[in-house]
């Protein structure tokens, strides 16, 4: 996939900035954030450093990070932030952008939202057995989490009904209107 | 009155068993009305909001526009953290703007108002009658127990939708769980992240989420951990031999959730919530704390 433009990029990062109401200029830089972070061990982009990204105007470095999938949103960030910038809503954004020209840094993570939305969109609800095994057959790790089923299925946690929304057409209606919305932000 | 409109979510059949389990018991005890909304969907969970804004709005919306429809009148109680993040987000993007309100109705086809307050289980309990009905209710006591207690962090943040004021070292769960008799430890990872789906789709980056919590839960002299959440307690309950395993640790510590431990005290057995069904054991503990503390009927 051929590099993104600085020019694009700076204009990317406006509008990343724009959809997730930050100011980026609100970053004085003091990381915080970083230090907080849970996931930052494994991220390739510390928290602070995504924040100056987006205020050099180098979106694309960003988008194309493996830390806006590895990010838990788990809202740390933005709480401890002395200046409330909203972190993960800017990492969101980032997410929506990537998910634009069909990148996803790690892989993994997008089969698995994938798969999620797949079930919901086809039964309202999300079928524990179904997702895992569904993810282990796409994402290669057949064997993942596999030593747990003997002692799910012998107490019952998973079981072999699927459980569904009555009706299951309303959802699968508003969801492909939402995803519709969602292209067209 | 004790009735509030209910939105168990899609873990609380499965994963969540033993929280379902718990949570009908302690119900069934305090008198406590939990009015199933009807039809319910899944609320999107992280995945909805990685995805796409309006989907993660449309999934909860729909949920809330039945309660309103069906459960007038109602708070809605929402037991899982996660899916009360997601009821909490949209309920207050509704209210926010009346042009998302519109939006979310139009992709939706129903009308939402989002008037309905969304209160965890915690916050239901520790209202001034759910926490009276709680203490009326404890038959006996797990004196001796030492617990820390770990909420996560969907209940608390972020603190400009939840209100929460203290993120860092919130009190709710120790004020109720303390009710069955449990001491509840000081310890520095309350409201730290469990790395929810990440423990299945990113593994080698998140379980060091799930050590750390146990290990500061050791290093306070905690001998349980309770949770208020199914998500929370599948990533610590199910980790917690494959971390002995792979990291050499030798963690000893079983994983309840809060209306277990209430249960518990209630006089519910063993069974009646779930304990045999844990991954890493939990009924020795229970059962142990019981006889020392003369309590075991
Ligand atoms: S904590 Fe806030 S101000 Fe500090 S570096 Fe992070 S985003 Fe910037
Ligand atoms: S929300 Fe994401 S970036 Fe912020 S602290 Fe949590 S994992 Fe890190």
């Amino acid at each position: 996939m051929a590099q993104l433009q600085f020019d694009n990029s700076a204009s990317l990062a406006e509008k990343i900035a724009a959809d997730a109401g930050v100011t980026l200029s609100d970053c004085y830089q003091c990381g915080k954030c970083s230090a907080g972070c849970p996931m930052s061990a494994s991220m390739d982009i510390q928290p602070r450093q995504a924040v100056r990204l987006l205020q050099l105007g180098m979106a694309d470095e960003l988008v194309r990070s493996r830390m806006i999938w590895l990010c838990a949103s788990c809202h740390m960030c933005v709480d401890r932030c002395p200046n409330d910038v909203d972190l993960p809503a800017l990492i969101e954004n980032a997410r929506y952008e990537a998910q634009r020209i069909k990148l996803c840094a790690v892989p993994e993570v997008g089969k698995f939202n994938d798969i999620f939305m797949e079930n919901v969109k086809n039964f309202g609800k999300s079928q524990e057995v179904i997702l895992e095994g569904a993810y282990n057959l796409l994402s290669g790790n057949l064997l993942q989490d596999m030593g747990s089923v003997p002692h799910m299925l012998r107490h019952g946690i998973v079981g072999p009904e699927i459980r569904t929304v009555r009706e299951r057409e309303h959802v699968r209606r508003m969801l492909t209107a939402a995803e519709k919305e969602d292209e067209g932000c | 009155m004790l009735r509030y409109a209910y939105y168990p979510g899609c873990s609380m059949d499965t994963t969540g068993v033993t929280y379902r389990m718990s949570i009908e018991y302690l119900a069934r005890k305090i008198g406590l009305e939990l009015m199933e909304i009807p039809d319910w969907n899944c609320c999107g969970a992280s995945s909805a909001h990685a995805k796409g804004k309006w989907q993660a709005l449309a999934l909860p919306a729909r949920n809330l526009a039945i309660a309103e429809k069906r459960l007038p009148g109602l708070d809605i109680c929402v037991p899982c953290a996660a899916c009360y993040a997601r009821l909490l987000a949209a309920t207050a993007a509704i209210r926010e703007s009346d042009e998302t309100r519109a939006r979310i109705e139009e992709i939706t086809g129903v009308t939402v108002k989002a008037g309905a307050e969304i209160l965890t289980l915690m916050d239901v309990l520790g209202t001034d009658e759910g926490f009276a009905a709680c203490a009326a209710a404890v038959e006996r006591k797990l004196t001796g127990l030492k617990v820390a207690c770990y909420y996560g962090c969907l209940t608390s943040r972020p603190r400009a939708i939840t209100g929460v004021q203290n993120i860092e070292s919130p009190e709710l769960m120790e004020k109720i769980v303390s009710l069955s008799g449990v001491e509840c430890v000081d310890w520095d990872f309350k409201t730290e992240c469990c790395g929810g789906s990440h423990q299945v789709d990113a593994p080698a980056a998140a379980r060091p989420l799930v050590e750390r919590i146990f290990r500061n839960a050791k290093a306070n002299g905690a001998q349980a951990i309770v949770t208020a959440c199914p998500m929370c307690h599948l990533n610590l309950d199910m980790r917690e031999e494959e971390i002995n395993r792979k990291m050499g640790t030798a963690y000893d510590i079983p994983v309840y959730q809060f209306t277990q431990l209430l249960a518990v005290a209630m006089g519910a057995s063993a069974k009646e919530v779930g304990l045999q069904k844990h991954f890493y054991p939990a009924f020795k503990r229970l059962d142990r704390t019981l006889r020392k503390a003369g309590t075991l009927q």
